[in-house]
Order: C-alpha cells, then sequence, then structure tokens
C-alpha cells in the first residue's frame, strides 16, 4: 500500500511538472507580454525595462527554472495586472469555483444514479426509453447554449430566477444545472449499463433465490459491484466538468477560477494562468488519485501492491 | 488468410459481408435516425452553394431583425428569418454545416492518426516508449482543454485551421488509451506470435496484423470524436476565439446572438438547435456502429 502510494505521488508530480512546463512554453509564445501591459506611447526603454524587471529578457530555461523553484516554496510571481500575488488571486476565487462544481456534480450524481438503477431495473419500459433519450439528448446539447436557454426561460421570460452573479442558493441553480447535465447525462448512461450487467449475474439470481427483497436486492448485491465503474467515470469527468466550468462561469458571471483565467489569457497575465492551470489540472490528478484509492474501499478484493 | 485470423476479429467477417452487415448496423431505428440526420448535414455541406437561397455574408440592413416566415413580419424569402445585420439565416446555417463538417472530419483525421500511432506503438513495444506516451496522456487529461484551446488561439491567433490543428492535437488522447489496451491484449495472440516467428518486422505486424482489428474501436471513437469537435469547435467560436466573424458557423452565429435574445430570438435558436441535432445524429450513429461492430456492447 505505502510503495503503490509512493509511486502514485511521484506520478502525479511528473504530471504537474509536465503541465507546468507545456503551459509556461505556450505561454511565451502568446507575444510579448511588455506590448500588452505598458501604454502604446512608451519608449522602446521603457518596454526594455520592463521585460528587465519581470525577467522576459532570459532565456525560457532559465525562466522556466526560477519559475519552477520559486513555485515550489509557493510563490508564484505577482499579477502582472493586479500586482498582488497570483496564487492569492486564484485561491480567493477557488470557493466560488469549488461551490459551482460541487453543487453540479452532486446534483448530476443524485439525479443519475437513481434514474438509472430503476432504469435498468424497468427495463425496456416507457421510464426506461425516456432516460436513454434524456441521457442521448443531454450529451448532445452544448453546454453554453443550454445555460443561455435556460437564462432566457426562467430568468428573462419567467423571472423566476437571477441571470448571473454571485449571491444566495437561487444564484446556484441555473449554472450548476447547466454545468451538471452532461455529466448526469453520461453518468446514467454508464449506471444503467452497469446495472444491466451485473443484473444478469449467478449472484443475483441466487440472492433472488433465497428471497431477498428488491430494496436489499438492488442496494446491497447489484450496487456495490456496480459502484467501481460510476465512480471511475465520476472522476474522469470531472476533468470536461472544468472545463465546461470555465464556459458556465463566463455565461453567468459566475466570479469564480475559471472566469480569472480567460480574462488573463486576454490580458497576457502569465502568472495568474499558470496558477490556475497548475489549479485545476491539481484538482483532477488529486480526485483521480482518490478514485483509485477508493476502489480498495468500494471492493476489497482490490489490494493494491 | 489463416482461420485463426477469422476467428480472431468478428469484424472482418462483417466487413467480408457488407448486406450482413449493413442489416445488423440499421437493425434499430435508432441508428437509421442517426444516419439520416448524418446524411443530411453531410447534403448541407456538400451543396451549401446551390441550397442556400442567399450569399450568407450579404448584409441587407433594410431587412436586418426579420423574424422567420412563419411568423408576422416574416417574409418567404428568408424562411429562417435574417440577423441584426440582415443577413440570411438559413443560409448561413446550410454553410455552417460545412464549417461544422470540417471541423469533425479534419479534427478526427489528425486526432485519429496521432492517437492510433502512439496506442499502437505504446501498447506493442510497451517499456519506456508506452511510459513516456502514457505520462503525456495523463498530462494532456489533468490540462483543462478549453484553456489550452484558448492559450494556442491566443498564439497563433483565430482561424478555421488553428481551430482544426489545437482540436486536432488535443484529441489524440481519446483513442490512445483504448487502442493501447487492445493492443497489449492483441499482442499475445498466437497469429502475432505466428507472424513474429516467420520474421516479420514490428512496423509489418503492427500494420498488418494489429491495425485491422483494432480497426472497429477507432471507427466508433472516431465518430464520438466527430460529436465532440463539432461542440468544441462551437463553445470556441462562442467565446470568441473560433473561427473569424465573416466565416458563418453555427457557434459564432450563437455568439453573434447572444446579445439580442429577448428580442431576435431566432438568430441564437436555430444554430443552438442545429448543432445539437447534427450532434444527436453523430451519437446515435456511433451507438450503432458500435453495437453492430461489438455484439459483447449490445443492450
Amino acid at each position: 500500500m505505502i510503495g503503490y502510494l509512493t509511486r502514485r505521488v511521484l506520478g502525479a508530480a511528473y504530471v504537474l511538472i509536465g503541465v507546468a512546463a507545456i503551459v509556461f512554453v505556450i505561454l511565451h509564445l502568446t507575444g510579448d507580454p511588455a506590448a500588452v501591459m505598458m501604454p502604446p506611447e512608451s519608449t522602446s526603454a521603457e518596454l526594455q525595462a520592463f521585460r528587465h524587471l519581470h525577467g522576459f529578457d532570459r532565456p525560457l530555461v532559465v525562466q522556466f527554472g526560477a519559475f519552477a523553484w520559486a513555485a515550489v516554496r509557493g510563490d508564484f510571481g505577482d499579477s502582472l495586472r493586479h500586482g498582488t500575488p497570483a496564487l492569492g488571486l486564484a485561491l480567493e476565487r477557488l470557493p466560488a469555483s469549488g461551490e459551482l462544481a460541487f453543487v453540479a456534480l452532486a446534483f448530476a450524481v443524485a439525479v443519475a444514479v437513481p434514474i438509472g438503477i430503476v432504469a435498468a431495473l424497468r427495463r425496456n419500459t416507457a421510464l426506461d426509453f425516456a432516460a436513454r433519450v434524456f441521457a442521448l439528448v443531454g450529451q448532445s446539447m452544448p453546454v453554453y447554449w443550454l445555460g443561455i436557454v435556460l437564462v432566457l426561460v426562467f430568468a428573462v421570460q419567467l423571472g423566476w430566477l437571477p441571470t448571473g452573479g454571485i449571491g444566495g442558493p437561487s444564484h446556484l441553480i441555473l449554472p450548476a444545472i447547466t454545468l451538471g447535465l452532461f455529466t448526469m447525462a453520461k453518468i446514467m448512461r454508464l449506471t444503467r449499463a452497469a446495472m444491466l450487467e451485473i443484473l444478469r449475474a449467478d449472484f443475483l439470481r441466487t440472492a433472488r433465490a433465497k428471497g431477498v427483497g428488491p430494496l436489499r436486492l438492488v442496494v446491497h448485491h447489484a450496487l456495490r459491484n456496480a459502484w467501481l465503474p460510476i465512480v471511475t467515470v465520476i472522476g474522469i469527468e470531472l476533468g470536461t466538468l472544468l472545463s465546461q466550468a470555465i464556459i458556465t462561469e463566463t455565461i453567468f458571471s459566475w466570479p469564480g477560477v475559471g472566469r480569472l483565467a480567460v480574462q488573463a489569457i486576454y490580458d497576457r497575465d502569465y502568472p495568474v494562468v499558470e496558477v490556475v492551470v497548475l489549479l485545476s489540472a491539481s484538482v483532477f490528478v488529486v480526485v483521480n488519485l482518490l478514485v483509485d484509492l477508493s476502489y480498495a474501499a468500494l471492493d476489497p478484493r482490490i489490494r493494491y501492491e | 488468410m489463416s482461420p485463426a485470423v477469422i476467428a480472431a476479429s468478428p469484424e472482418l467477417v462483417l466487413a467480408a459481408r457488407p448486406h450482413r452487415f449493413a442489416r445488423t448496423l440499421f437493425a434499430g431505428p435508432a441508428t437509421v435516425v442517426g444516419a439520416a440526420i448524418v446524411a443530411l448535414v453531410a447534403m448541407c455541406a456538400i451543396f451549401a452553394p446551390w441550397l442556400a437561397p442567399h450569399d450568407p455574408n450579404l448584409q441587407a440592413l433594410a431587412s436586418a431583425g426579420q423574424p422567420p416566415a412563419w411568423y408576422s413580419g416574416g417574409e418567404r424569402t428568408h424562411l429562417l428569418g435574417t440577423d441584426n445585420l440582415g443577413r440570411d439565416i438559413l443560409s448561413r446555417m446550410l454553410w455552417g454545416a460545412r464549417i461544422a463538417s470540417i471541423v469533425g472530419l479534419c479534427v478526427v483525421a489528425i486526432g485519429g492518426t496521432i492517437g492510433v500511432a502512439c496506442g499502437l506503438v505504446a501498447g506493442y513495444f510497451g517499456g519506456a516508449i508506452d511510459m513516456v506516451i502514457s505520462r503525456v496522456a495523463d498530462m494532456q487529461l489533468a490540462f483543462p482543454l478549453v484553456l489550452l484551446a484558448i492559450a494556442v488561439v491566443g498564439v497563433v491567433g483565430p482561424g478555421l485551421w488553428t481551430i482544426v490543428a489545437t482540436l486536432g492535437v488535443t484529441s489524440w488522447v481519446q483513442y490512445v488509451r483504448v487502442i493501447r489496451a487492445e493492443t497489449l491484449a492483441l499482442r499475445e495472440r498466437d497469429y502475432v506470435a505466428a507472424a513474429v516467428a516467420t520474421g516479420a518486422s514490428p512496423g509489418r505486424v503492427i500494420l498488418r496484423h494489429i491495425l485491422p482489428n483494432v480497426a472497429s474501436s477507432v471507427s466508433v471513437l472516431a465518430t464520438f470524436e466527430v460529436a465532440r469537435a463539432i461542440i468544441l469547435e462551437s463553445a470556441l467560436s462562442f467565446l470568441g476565439l473560433g473561427v473569424p466573424a465573416n466565416v458563418p458557423s453555427w457557434g459564432g452565429m450563437l455568439a453573434d446572438g447572444r446579445q439580442y435574445l429577448d428580442t431576435l430570438w431566432w438568430l441564437g435558436l436555430f444554430p443552438g438547435l442545429a448543432i445539437s441535432v447534427a450532434v444527436l445524429g453523430v451519437n446515435l450513429f456511433g451507438d450503432g456502429l458500435r453495437d453492430a461492430l461489438d455484439p459483447r456492447a449490445r443492450e
């Protein structure tokens, strides 16, 4: 177990260093931050001074080395636009993004898993058909279009919910539905497929023959075996969810990390983009590590060597 | 072809009997609907210049903001109405089908080639090559794709081919994992051992003996990737980073229409519907294809 954990943590560290290097190189190809940040009437001497001040005139490898060394100590540099530490800016926005992503994911799982189970149990009924159509349509709709339509109907036409911004729980409803629907469709489909597979298994027939009641049959016998693929897909879907959060936050003016990142890319605010990308990559890596470790808890047959 | 090879690949049997394969493929009504939608989008894309009633970029401020023909104030010359600049929505939608098809097909061609090649090499050779490819794939997966695309588009500047290249290069990771896993399993088959024993080079084994057996997985993956590419392209256009404004793309039309939602709602509704229906069609077809090629996945 300890050996496995060490290997996985080392692997995660490689991934994060690689991600940092990739985003560093791409960002430093995007052009000259001095040209963007300085007033247009600046002389070339002033531009040169700006580059020198922020170290943009050094070779790329040296810049990355300095960046990586500082980053290890938690220093990602100051935002070129705001002048405050980039890490602080991102961490400030993190709770809002975390709240939205968590509610969206929880909503997706809470709806998708029960419906997926019932669809599998009542296979080829109208309910099953409706669930399958919903899953297909949910996976085909672009997130931002769904967001726009929801705003139009529930905020503009009916006036029931706010169009955007952050506030009470009512502000969360539309963005969470927008963000969660695609993931919900995916989890629903997978739950149904996993349950169908398990319902055919011999041990379920045995359990039924023993006289196990339907609820206990589903919860204790079938679902315990179906959790593994469901949890796996939740971990993988998190990557898609994080990407889609950027678009959702833009539509709903949600003051999260995603909007910060988009604005920072337009401003060529390197330190902020670096932090945000590393932050979201870390979340993805950590959650997927937890997913792998949870296998042992979900299925006692799995042991890590 | 030896009996072992045939036994190893049911899809080759199906391919050898095209009529039977088609019958299996189109057995379900969902696949037929999906194929019909895909065919419709393809027809629109190919024949857009002849089908479109107007020049998609022709601005006519005198007839700007006309509702669809069946609404009061709508005219028969503009079936789906006009946008805020008086451009014909139907014509732009038809040309948009062309953009969506180009993006979908080119992205799959680029990503599929890279992904399948890396998956085959990683799975067949294993060792250090496999480790490097798998690690890079892990990095790609942890990277928020939208941010990556925004950054790359920022470097090169927005344009149709920038989008195609960015989405193409980043989509390889979807193929690698599946193809690598299948190659790992196929490598142990007797017919591969037989080919190696008769002196076939690794390249020959991979191309002649393994590639044909992963072809069915590749075709299914590629279908779903077409759908993903269309959605991502429209998302980037929506963020203002997609194809330039003079190229009529569905995502761009939707982005343009966003600010007129409460007055000229048809500006955003029709392109949004087009994206959803096209993606739905591709997904339905992909489901059918997977069921036909892999009888175990049939529900």
